[in-house]
């Protein structure tokens, strides 16, 4: 490449980079506007943490608190439910490695606000036996990160060879529990920490589903704020937003494995195959 | 993972006659797809049931009896703009955010793929294309909204009224920059990988054979990225189409695209007669994302032909 195009690309790059700072810039600007509208000061962030307008938030702190459960709790499912399956069918069952692989990927044809449709009635009968405590909202949310954690591991899996490092514990006469507790999960803690970290990122994110079976999270408790207080709302979208930026870059660091296994790709990850 | 193993391992001998499942080539190992039970089950309950029931409702009467009188709502011309807007929506911000996004990519290939840079904006880029959805509505809102500080400036600094003719952004057309803002970063998500694919090598080689740099962008960087642009394409489409949070968030009265309308029929679930309609209407959205994604699959598998 010439040293023109190089810059050109720079230039491309540049601009666009400048055209998507500008609503981040509004957001600030707008989170700055004085009282009377004439200028700028902090009012509106102190206003936040002033204890007088704790009652006016109180939605938004359950709505975080909230958000905060279903993130731990659908990180928890994940791990407890989806990687023991992908570790077995990826050192057992190779030719269930495909079905698995798309049953992941359903969440993304059928999106959440099809879903909802049919989870509607599903958690009637979840309130009925689990009662209608927030974290059971993680049920259904760990079925909309199934395709990012499925990403997650899944690159990681591939990029081990964890079937010859079982059969040399098993070899050593290690059994199945210390062989998931000393080899599986120390193998495979990139791939484990990154799904973690992007099911907290969707799970803080989601507003569909909570917002249509009428649940309070941080999303739908800043639309709810976002009508009587918009520069609360847009303050906690800033934070919300830089929180996920954080995680993200957290993911990059630990998550991949050398080129082309990225973790937020919605692209099948064929090459992964076994 | 403990107890699955270990149940596994305590029917080691037990089993060793009745397993037949998954390991035709007489392995003596215990039937150990037990341990794919509480996944199974979940997806069961949480995935596939869902579903059967989103799509099956709209063949449903009150009564519980099976009919086609649910999916005719599909026919009804509120619901069909509905898809018409939708599709408009999610066109036009599919075309702009794949060109501005494959603009995007190729300038990211100025820098080092493995550099601080690089990292940080495929960072942001997933931020904005998979989790923004309502605080997106939010920026644009403080961005171009009745009080919003682009609409403000243009009004007192340059006397450009932009709701000169109505306020179009509590409408339809008020979602296209918001979803074009989390078109681009998907476009760069899914398209980077086609462009990081295109060898320096084909380059020379065209060089080589007294080929111009024109020519080696129209016979060869722009058949090898077709397939994935297109794909991505489609991918961008799909995801506007099924994107309800940021229009939820701008558009609170009315059910002018397809989510929306989904969004008007739980609502409003208790008017008789009409308990199937949400469930007709995410039949029609399905049909829509299977075709698109399945084309998109398609086209992936060309596309990776190039990426190895």
């Amino acid at each position: 490449m010439t040293a023109s195009s190089a810059t050109a690309r720079r230039v491309a790059l540049g601009l666009i980079g400048l055209v998507f700072a500008v609503p981040i810039a509004a957001m600030v600007a707008f989170s700055l506007r004085s009282a009377d509208g004439s200028g700028h000061d902090l009012n509106h962030w102190l206003a936040i943490v002033d204890p007088e307008n704790e009652r006016a938030y109180r939605n938004l702190v359950e709505g975080v608190t909230n958000s905060l459960v279903l993130a731990v709790v659908a990180a928890v499912l994940v791990l407890v439910l989806l990687v023991p399956a992908m570790v077995l069918v990826h050192l057992r069952y190779p030719r269930l490695a495909r079905p698995l692989e798309l049953v992941c990927l359903v969440p993304i044809t059928v999106p959440a606000i099809v879903l909802v449709v049919g989870l509607a009635p599903v958690y009637s009968v979840v309130s009925r036996v689990a009662g209608s405590g927030a974290w059971t909202l993680a049920l259904a949310y760990g079925i909309t990160v199934l395709p990012y954690a499925y990403r997650a591991v899944q690159s990681d899996l591939a990029g081990t060879d964890l079937r010859t490092l079982t059969e040399a514990a098993r070899t050593l006469g290690a059994g199945w529990p210390r062989i998931a507790a000393r080899v599986v999960v120390p193998t495979l803690r990139r791939g484990l920490l990154a799904a973690a970290f992007i099911t907290v990122a969707v799970v803080l994110g989601e507003f569909t589903i909570a917002s249509l079976l009428n649940r309070v999270t941080l999303q739908t408790a800043l639309v709810q704020v976002s009508r009587s207080d918009p520069y609360a709302a847009v303050i906690f979208a800033l934070l919300a937003l830089a929180f996920a930026f954080v995680l993200l870059v957290a993911i990059g660091r630990v998550g991949t494995r050398g080129p082309g296994s990225s973790v937020i790709s919605p692209a099948p990850l064929r090459k992964a195959r076994p | 993972m403990t107890t699955v193993a270990r149940r596994a391992g305590s029917t080691t001998r037990a089993s060793s006659t009745s397993d037949g499942v998954g390991s035709p080539g007489g392995r003596r190992r215990p039937p150990a797809w037990w341990g794919l039970t509480p996944f199974a089950l979940y997806v069961l309950a949480f995935l596939v049931l869902p579903c059967l029931l989103a799509l099956g409702t709209g063949f449903v009467d009150g009564d519980g009896r099976f009919t086609f009188d649910g999916i005719a709502v599909l026919g009804e011309p509120g619901v069909l703009r509905a898809f018409g807007s939708s599709a408009l929506v999610s066109g036009v911000t599919a075309v702009v955010g794949a060109v501005v996004g494959a603009v995007a990519c190729w300038g990211l290939t100025a820098l080092r793929p493995d550099g601080l840079v690089r990292g940080l904006v495929d960072s942001a880029a997933s931020v904005l294309a998979q989790f923004g959805g309502v605080m997106l509505a939010f920026a644009f809102t403080a961005t171009i909204g009745i009080q919003g500080v682009v609409t403000q400036l243009l009004l007192t600094r340059f006397g450009v009224d932009i709701f000169a003719d109505g306020v179009w952004f509590y409408q339809v057309p008020g979602l296209l920059l918001p979803y074009i803002y989390f078109q681009v970063p998907l476009m760069v998500i899914t398209f980077m990988p086609a462009v990081t694919g295109l060898r320096p090598q084909w380059q020379e080689a065209v060089a080589t054979l007294g080929g111009t740099r024109r020519q080696h962008f129209a016979r060869v960087v722009v058949p090898v990225l077709a397939p994935a642009f297109v794909g991505s394409l489609l991918l961008l489409f799909a995801n506007a189409f099924s994107s309800y949070a940021t229009a939820a968030a701008i558009i609170s009265q009315g059910a002018q695209i397809v989510p929306l309308q989904i969004r008007a029929a739980l609502v409003s679930e208790t008017v008789l007669g009409r308990e199937n309609v949400a469930g007709a209407l995410a039949l029609g959205m399905v049909v829509v994302m299977v075709v698109l994604m399945s084309l998109y699959s398609l086209l992936q598998r060309r596309t990776e032909r190039w990426q190895r």
